[in-house]
């Protein structure tokens, strides 16, 4: 055996069909974590194994794919993630939010606003949004069976005791449809307001914890809050200082020895097109 | 400028690179053989055998040696080739009543019928360095005998005759397959033990220790220890014959563990029971440790509040591949969360400074 020989997208048929079925139930229950057989993958658990297999099953030889982390098409792992996909499917791959129709994604939703016919799937490693309330997956279940959502609240509440304002700053829960709190994986909270009413399909997948979720299409999202303590989506006061944009979620670059810093915007896709847009328009 | 966040790609190439640089050594000394691994290293292939969950000694081998030797990373490389195979066919339950041993011993009875025999085993040597030479090989007539004409039956058996031991009753239920269905809790005793099979070692050892030393008490002997080869038979029912398909080497440990009753039931002898790919006697004999504890419910036992009677926590923690994940993903960029909890710990002490 010189060369393994592998399935179009890795997973063989078979599996694919089982995680599309369980998708499908995902997007008929918005927010409901489907269990599924996750398989072994070729990348560890936590590098986004419940994501590839997602896309893995959802992907075809005409979609284009573009793969981030932390915003970023340029980091190792989103990097990685996007050469097997290329490895294994032969797929057009694309660092253009607007030219993707599939975009896997860690911790960040790219700035450009996603239209229909458009898949966003976020690498998911903790499912459930109570977990560390309640560590026992038997119990967590029977909390979401009976809508017992009681100490999600109370949790916030204490927050605001202790420290003045609810300090979930990642992977804030969200009411999904009115219906069951989900948890949008570790996205700055700055994102959340991009899940609410999103016309491309949000896809969940978390390869360890064997669960799937889903958002259909312009559904509600909403990110608990307080009406005195309204939910503030956060991020750095300063603009981008390549691109100078206001709007944009910033990560913070050490920049000497000194500890000088300077803000730069996550979505470095989303960047580079203002700069453009400055160049061609001085 | 900004040099930190471009560069990805290539940083990856030149990592792969020195990866296969050093994994080859130095190229003065000749390259070891797959073959060399697969025969001289026999116990680090079967334990990737058993956790990989996949008995294939040659491509053990092959993970062996691309893994620079790094068990957990050889392990992987099995898993997540198995998880691409087709699935032919599902075997025969084997029968360990007919296995041939290498080694079958008992440390409940002096005498057994069949016999005590050791097999190739490390217990009596005195843990010595043989020195820089390496230790001496003993050249054997490769031309053993196989011991399949020797009746060696089940001690348990035996003590179930007369009555001492629980009976082990088929519950004739289609068992779940771990790998094409998640572990739903409470789970049955056929998914626990599917995924004690394939736990990692040092994490079954721990537990396993961990009942013995009063975290808990199961009070285990070993009734008996087997390692040997046994038949795996597929049956096909368009010809209604029932064929051979291979012979796989696994361990086999039975505990008889003490039970001194309950409200229904008599004082009795209870079983653990460990089972693993490959010659893995540590971990076969762990398995049945942690069996056992698991059952504590079902035997009517009370919660100590130990983690060998808390089955999601055993089970959800013991494949190493799913550990070794989460663990050392953090080494992942996380600069979008960290940014986050950078701007709340500013907003609070900001805060905290003002009052």
């Amino acid at each position: 055996m010189d060369e393994l020989k592998y399935n179009f997208a890795y997973l063989d048929e078979q599996t694919k069909k089982t995680i599309r079925r369980a998708i499908l139930k995902g997007l008929s229950i918005p927010g409901y974590q489907v269990p599924f057989s996750s398989r072994e993958m070729p990348m560890p658990y936590g590098w986004g194994t419940g994501g590839i297999q997602v896309t893995s099953s959802c992907i075809k030889q005409d979609d284009i794919l573009k793969v981030i982390d932390q915003g970023s098409d340029d980091t190792t792992n989103a990097v990685s993630i996007r050469n097997f996909f290329k490895r294994v499917t032969n797929v057009q791959t694309t660092e253009d939010t607007n030219k993707a129709t599939i975009i896997q994604t860690r911790h960040r939703i790219p700035e450009t606003p996603l239209v229909e016919k458009q898949i966003l799937i976020y690498q998911v490693p903790t499912p459930e949004p109570f977990r560390f309330l309640e560590p026992s997956e038997f119990e967590t279940r029977k909390i979401h069976a009976l809508k017992e959502y009681g100490i999600m609240h109370l949790k916030l509440y204490e927050d605001i005791s202790k420290n003045g304002h609810i300090s979930t700053s990642y992977n804030y829960p969200v009411l999904v449809d009115d219906n069951y709190i989900s948890a949008p994986s570790p996205i700055p909270k700055f994102d959340n307001p991009k899940m609410n009413n999103n016309p491309a399909i949000q896809l969940f997948g978390a390869g360890r914890e064997q669960r799937i979720y889903a958002i259909p299409p312009y559904t509600k999202v909403i990110s608990l809050d307080f009406e005195d303590y309204p939910f503030e989506a956060t991020k750095a006061n300063a603009l981008c200082q390549l691109c100078g944009a206001t709007d944009s979620y910033l990560d913070e670059i050490i920049i000497d020895n000194a500890g000088g810093r300077m803000f730069v915007c996550s979505d470095t896709n989303y960047c580079q097109n203002n700069l453009l847009k400055k160049i061609d328009n001085p | 400028m900004y040099v930190a966040v471009k560069g990805g790609e290539k940083a990856i190439k030149n990592a792969h690179d020195w990866l296969s640089q050093i994994r080859r050594g130095n190229t003065k000394i000749s390259e070891i053989r797959i073959n060399q691994l697969s025969e001289q290293l026999t116990l680090s292939v079967d334990r990737i055998i058993s956790e990989g969950s996949l008995y294939d000694r040659e491509l053990a081998a092959l993970a062996l040696k691309q893994s620079r030797g790094d068990l957990i990373e050889a392990i992987f490389l099995i898993r997540a080739f198995r998880t691409t195979l087709p699935r032919l066919a599902t075997s025969k339950p084997i029968n360990t009543s007919k296995m041939i041993c290498k080694r079958r011993i008992s440390a409940t009875f002096k005498d057994i019928p069949g016999g005590q025999n050791l097999g190739p085993t490390f217990d009596y040597t005195h843990r010595l360095l043989d020195g820089l030479k390496g230790p001496k090989n003993l050249v054997m007539d490769t031309e053993t005998d196989r011991a399949e004409d020797l009746d060696m039956p089940k001690i348990l058996d035996l003590l179930n005759k007369e009555g001492l031991i629980e009976d082990q009753i088929d519950t004739l239920e289609e068992p779940i397959d771990i790998t094409r269905s998640s572990i739903q809790y409470p789970t049955t005793r056929a998914a626990r033990l599917q995924a004690l099979s394939r736990a990692d070692e040092g994490f079954l050892l721990g537990l396993a220790y961990s009942t013995q030393r009063g975290y808990g008490g199961t009070h285990a002997f070993i009734g008996e220890l087997r390692i040997g080869l046994v038949a795996v038979n597929v049956e096909i029912p368009e010809l209604e014959i029932t064929i051979t398909v291979a012979e796989i080497e696994v361990t086999e440990c039975e505990t008889i563990n003490q039970f001194t009753g309950s409200k229904t039931e008599l004082a009795k002898f209870t079983r653990g029971y460990g089972l693993v790919m490959g010659q893995c006697e540590r971990k076969a004999i762990s398995m049945a440790l942690v069996d056992r504890a698991l059952r504590w419910k079902e035997l009517g036992e009370s919660y100590q509040n130990v983690p060998t009677q808390n089955e999601e926590f055993v089970i959800s923690h013991c494949d190493n591949i799913q550990s070794t994940g989460v663990v050392e993903h953090i080494k992942l960029p996380h600069y979008v969360d960290f940014q986050s909890e950078l701007e709340l710990v500013r907003k609070i002490r900001s805060q905290q400074m003002k009052d």
